[in-house]
């Protein structure tokens, strides 16, 4: 297995989606190889900060034209 | 279908807003609302319908509060109602994009990582790396959790097609399954993954341009 074939398998890899002999090859790998740890290192890192980022707010407007429809609506 | 541990907090929910609890209802409406608008751009083409499918979703969800039998999950239900009511304002529009929302598979071809990166195939070592990324532990953690690289990760969602896009925000923002945005999105398995792969991959490849940088 090359990095360049790593890189393009490691979401499968993390998604738990690869069968158990391309697992088993990929994890080998990984053992020898820094680079294509690091790889994985940083593609975790992303998931994890983009995991921090905010999610979308509601408009204030919408929230105020929904709040006076569940005060009609629910009265 | 829903677990336990998703319905017992539904039924203390459903009894609130039932009751008319502003408070919870307007929590519900923020929880909900960055997932309600990805799923709604599966379906509309600009995001200010998007919006205006969110807001009639939540008309839709106050009329059937006494309605709702919990059969199924809270959560299921009121993405039930997005998805008519989408679907509705998409054919409506004859600009659905519920099909062509597929476009971020269509690049075949596209690498994880530039092929630069790595030893040419002639090479002893083809396709073994030339230049290896390091590891996050080997850039400054004042740098890894800036403000400045919290943005460039952003920009880079925001520049990914729409499809990946939305898979990547439901996933690693949201944190939905990989069983919930197939059902939502109406992708296979597969797609999903793909889609996954080729928005964390050009994210990754963001984040280490960005801590590269002096």
């Amino acid at each position: 297995m090359t990095c360049q074939q790593v890189v393009e398998i490691i979401t499968d890899y993390l998604e738990g989606a690869l069968s158990e002999s391309l697992r088993e090859d990929l994890e080998r790998h990984l053992m020898v190889c820094p680079g294509c740890a690091a790889y994985l290192d940083q593609m975790r890192g992303t998931i994890r900060l983009t995991g921090s980022l905010t999610a979308d707010q509601v408009p204030i407007e919408m929230m105020s034209t929904l709040l006076d429809a569940f005060r009609g609506g629910t009265r | 279908m829903s677990t336990v541990e998703e319905v017992l907090p539904d039924l203390a929910l459903l009894a609130a807003l039932r009751a008319g609890d502003e408070v919870a209802f307007a929590s519900v409406v923020s929880k909900y609302h960055g997932s309600l608008l990805r799923v709604a751009q599966q379906y509309v083409a600009s995001r200010a319908i998007a919006e205006e499918v969110v807001q009639e979703t939540w008309v839709g969800v106050i009329k059937g509060l006494d309605r709702f039998e919990g059969r199924s999950s809270f959560k299921t239900w009121i993405f039930r109602i997005l998805a008519n009511i989408a679907q509705t304002r998409g054919a409506r529009e004859s600009r659905s994009v519920a099909f062509s929302g597929l476009s971020g598979l269509e690049e075949n071809g596209q690498r994880a990582v530039d092929a630069d990166r790595f030893r040419e195939s002639t090479h002893r070592w083809g396709g073994h790396w030339s230049t290896p990324p390091r590891t996050l532990a080997e850039y400054p953690e004042a740098k890894l959790e800036s403000k400045e690289t919290i943005a460039a990760l952003h920009r880079a969602i925001q520049m990914l097609p729409g499809s990946q896009q939305r898979v990547i925000w439901l996933r690693d923002v949201e944190g939905w399954s990989a069983e919930e945005v197939c059902l939502e999105l109406s992708v296979t398995e597969v797609n999903q993954r793909v889609l996954l792969h080729r928005a964390r991959s050009r994210v990754r490849s963001a984040l280490e341009a960005e801590l590269e940088v002096e």
